[in-house]
């Protein structure tokens, strides 16, 4: 089913999505990748402020290209989500409502995903520079010296995404793969 | 005996980790387009034609193909009547990673030390495979390799006695561990024989031979007709989301090995398979 959809997302929103929708995301979502989710981690050892609202956001699992002038922004496709699944139920528990990334994801992730209402989202692995057209605008809002790791805030129009695993744990990676395997 | 100033090389990888990083080669191409015709899933037909917006976009806007633009892997196959003059060898090769990674805006994904972690921020150095062949010519091959897709890749250190069953299953296993995380339609580039470090590199240069080129040794292009059927039968699909293309080949390379042995590498690379090929 396709699906238009504003972020942050409502818990509503989150809750109404199925495994295999096409989603089309329209809004303010954050970037961070593996060292963004070490500092963000280190820094709530510490009980200090996160840089970035978790409530009702999404977080895009996405480290770009540089920009060329007079671009928003570069080459900006997923990345490999289950390097942050270590992570990801803290970040969960805290408001945390979406993720864009690809690949499979660890079962306290699934777990921490259904406990919360969330969702998490596919976008295609290795389309980045289809997907930096959805990007209207890229700001970066904290670990600047992280270069391409550090966490920005993006506006994003109809970027497009699949869900993987919604909010009953249910989980396309599994689902499609028995539908089309033949061995 | 033939001269060659290093500067010429650096020129050249400047420009081949640019070219790599925004077109494919036209057997790349040609497969990606294929797999359109012959997906089987919907949803798999619609992400391929997503693969083909996204070249197209790449090649016109010269926006890097995939955000991952790598990790610089550089075959040099050195002619042994060559001279090289003007400086280091190595330096002038990673003069040219930096050079092509500054001017293409491509990303700088290099970080100095494995565990503490800092980035070059020029994306050197590169890993270089020197190789020395006979006459007066050099073969460059720049394959920038991301690491979604390298992070999927195994070495298993078979017995003999497991055989070509063992073999078989040992590849198919690294690609069902791999699926969606390895961003599919893969190229799975296999190295079989030699030692521990030879499959490897036996492997990753598998995956800059053609996908429309099989092996020479009839037995081997057999295994890689049957191991692409049945990859292609695991249901894993265009980005792993379900469908009937997993991979577009398996390339294979062998080497004797030691009778105790059987080694087995297999890289895996994502449909950005990537690499530029000149010999000057």
């Amino acid at each position: 089913m396709e699906r238009y959809m504003n972020a942050p997302l409502t818990d509503e929103d989150a809750k109404s999505l199925h495994s295999g929708d096409y989603v089309y995301i329209t809004g303010t979502i954050y970037t961070a990748r593996d060292a963004a989710h070490l500092r963000m981690y280190e820094a709530l050892d510490r009980n200090e402020t996160l840089p970035l609202e978790l409530a009702h956001n999404i977080i895009y699992y996405m480290g770009p290209s540089p920009a060329r002038e007079g671009r928003p922004i570069g080459s900006a496709g997923p990345t490999t989500a289950s390097r942050m699944d270590k992570y990801t139920p803290r970040l969960l528990d805290l408001g945390l409502k979406g993720m864009i990334g690809k690949g499979k994801r660890s079962d306290a992730v699934r777990e921490a995903i259904v406990r919360n209402g969330a969702v998490y989202f596919a976008a295609v692995g290795g389309a980045g520079a289809l997907l930096s057209k959805s990007i209207i605008a890229s700001e970066v809002v904290a670990y600047d010296d992280l270069g391409t790791e550090a966490i920005r805030r993006l506006e994003v129009e109809n970027f497009p995404v699949i869900v993987v695993i919604d909010a009953e744990g249910n989980n396309l990676y599994e689902t499609a793969v028995r539908e089309f395997g033949t061995i | 005996m033939k001269t060659i100033h290093v500067a010429e090389l650096t020129q050249n990888i400047r420009e081949m980790c640019i070219e790599a990083n925004h077109c494919l080669t036209s057997d790349m191409d040609c497969a990606l387009k294929n797999a359109v015709n012959t997906e089987r899933s919907q949803l798999g037909k619609q992400i391929l034609n997503q693969l083909q917006d996204n070249l197209r976009i790449a090649g016109d806007d010269r926006i890097p193909i995939c955000q991952d633009t790598g990790m610089a892997v550089i075959f040099l196959e050195i002619g042994q009547d060559v001279h090289f003059e003007g400086g280091n060898l190595e330096e002038a090769v990673n003069e040219g990673v930096r050079q092509g990674y500054a001017d293409g805006f491509l990303r700088k994904s290099v970080v100095k030390d494995p565990l503490i972690r800092e980035n070059t921020r020029d994306n050197t150095p590169a890993v270089i495979h020197y190789e020395m062949t006979s006459g007066e010519s050099v073969k460059i091959t720049v394959a920038p390799k991301g690491f979604g897709s390298e992070n999927m890749s195994r070495v298993f250190m078979l017995k003999p006695a497991d055989g070509m069953e063992g073999v078989k299953n040992a590849i198919l296993t690294a690609v069902k561990d791999a699926g969606p995380n390895a961003c599919p339609p893969m190229v799975v580039g296999v190295g079989i024989g030699g030692t521990f470090e030879k499959c490897a590199i036996m492997a990753k240069k598998a995956l800059t031979r053609p996908v429309d080129e099989h092996s020479a040794i009839p037995y081997v292009r057999e295994m890689e007709e049957e191991l692409l059927d049945r990859i292609n039968r695991t249901g894993i699909g265009p980005g792993g989301l379900g469908g009937t293309t997993t991979a577009l080949a398996v390339n294979i390379n062998t080497y004797p090995t030691h009778i105790a042995g059987l080694p087995v590498a297999v890289n895996i690379c994502c449909h950005v398979n990537r690499h530029a090929v000149r010999i000057i």
